[in-house]
C-alpha cells in the first residue's frame, strides 16, 4: 500500500526503532565534516580583502544562520502535519526543534553581533534582518515556554503548533530583508540558481560548514525526538523493556 | 585550488591581525553550543532510565502492561 509508510512512519516505536542505525554515522559524518571545515576556514580559506581575518568567522555564522531557519521550516511544518493528520510523532518533532532552532538562532546571533565589531564599528544595529532573526529567537523561545507552560500535553501541542505556524510568516521576512531594507547586512553571496559571488577557495569551507550542520542538525533532532517518544511512550511494554535491559 | 596554511606561525594565527579574540571567540561560542546540543540527550535519556528503574522498583506490582 502506497499510504503505508505514512502509517509505519506515525507510529513511535517503528521510529525509534528505525532511526537506531543511522545515528552513529550521522554523528561521525558530521562532525568530521565540522573539524575539516572548521581547520580549512580558520587556517587555510584566505583571508577576505576588506574585512581582512574576521571573515572566517561566515564558516560558523552563515551554517547557524541557515540552520536557524530551515529548522523552523522544519518544526513549523511538523506541527502542521501534527494538526491536520493527529500524527503524534509529528509533534514530538516539533518539539524536540524548538531548542536546537532557540540554541542555533543564538549562535546565529552572537557571532554576527561578534563579527559585527571589527567589521562595521558596532556590536548591535537594529537592521532588517537582525530585528528579524531576534523575532524569530523570539519565537523558539516562545514554543519552548508554551511546551512547559501546559500540564496536559496535548493542549500544548496544538497551541504551539499554531503559533510554529502563524510565526513562519517571519522567514520569508528574515530571506528577504537583505533586499528589502538594504542597510548593513549584504544580500546573498551563494546561490544556487545564478553564478555565486564568493570566490570557490571560500565557498568549499562554508559549503562544507552547512552539509556539516545539516547532519548535525538531524542528529540532535533525531536524538531529541527519540528521547521525546520514550518520555511520552514511558508506560507502553515496549519501552519499559527498554529501560530495564540499561 | 592549492592550499595554503595562511599564517607564518602560531601566533600570527592565533592573533589574526587583531581579529583574533573575534574569530576564535564566535568558534569557541558556537562549538559550545553545539556540544551542549550534542550531549544533552545523551545525559536526558540517562536521567529518564535511572528514574524509570527507581519507579518500576517501588511500585513493582502497578508495573505492566496497560
Amino acid at each position: 500500500m502506497a499510504w503505508q509508510w505514512f502509517h509505519r512512519l506515525g507510529s513511535p516505536k517503528w521510529f525509534y526503532e528505525k532511526t537506531e542505525k543511522w545515528l552513529p554515522w550521522l554523528g561521525l559524518i558530521a562532525l568530521l565534516l565540522l573539524v575539516t571545515g572548521s581547520i580549512w576556514g580558520l587556517g587555510f580559506g584566505p583571508s577576505e580583502a576588506k574585512q581582512g581575518n574576521s571573515a572566517r568567522i561566515i564558516y560558523i555564522h552563515v551554517p547557524a544562520a541557515i540552520l536557524s531557519m530551515a529548522g523552523y521550516y522544519v518544526m513549523a511544518i511538523a506541527g502542521a502535519i501534527g494538526l491536520i493528520w493527529r500524527m503524534k510523532l509529528s509533534f514530538m518533532v516539533m518539539k524536540a526543534a524548538a531548542p536546537i532552532g532557540a540554541i542555533l538562532t543564538f549562535l546565529a546571533l552572537f557571532t554576527g553581533a561578534v563579527w559585527g565589531k571589527p567589521t562595521w564599528g558596532a556590536w548591535w544595529v537594529w537592521d532588517g534582518r537582525i530585528t528579524s532573526m531576534v523575532v524569530l529567537f523570539l519565537l523558539y523561545l516562545g514554543i519552548v515556554a508554551l511546551q512547559e507552560a501546559y500540564q496536559n500535553q496535548d493542549t500544548a501541542d496544538k497551541i504551539s503548533s499554531v503559533l510554529a505556524l502563524v510565526g513562519m510568516v517571519n522567514i520569508p521576512i528574515i530571506y528577504k530583508s537583505v533586499d528589502w531594507w538594504y542597510t548593513l547586512h549584504q544580500p546573498a553571496t551563494l546561490k544556487l540558481t545564478q553564478k555565486s559571488s564568493i570566490d570557490p577557495s571560500m565557498a568549499y569551507p562554508l559549503i562544507m560548514m552547512i552539509l556539516a550542520f545539516y547532519l548535525f542538525y538531524a542528529w540532535v533532532l533525531l536524538r531529541r525526538t527519540r528521547m521525546e517518544i520514550l518520555r511520552r511512550e514511558q508506560r507502553t511494554s515496549w519501552v519499559q523493556d527498554l529501560v530495564a535491559r540499561g | 585550488m592549492n592550499l595554503v596554511f595562511q599564517f607564518s606561525d602560531l601566533h600570527s594565527f592565533l592573533w589574526m591581525n587583531g581579529h583574533g579574540p573575534y574569530v576564535w571567540g564566535c568558534y569557541a561560542m558556537t562549538f559550545l553550543g553545539l556540544a551542549f546540543l550534542a550531549l544533552e540527550p545523551r545525559l536526558q535519556r540517562k536521567r529518564f532510565i535511572r528514574q524509570q528503574k527507581a519507579l518500576a522498583q517501588r511500585k513493582p506490582a502497578a508495573r505492566g502492561e496497560r
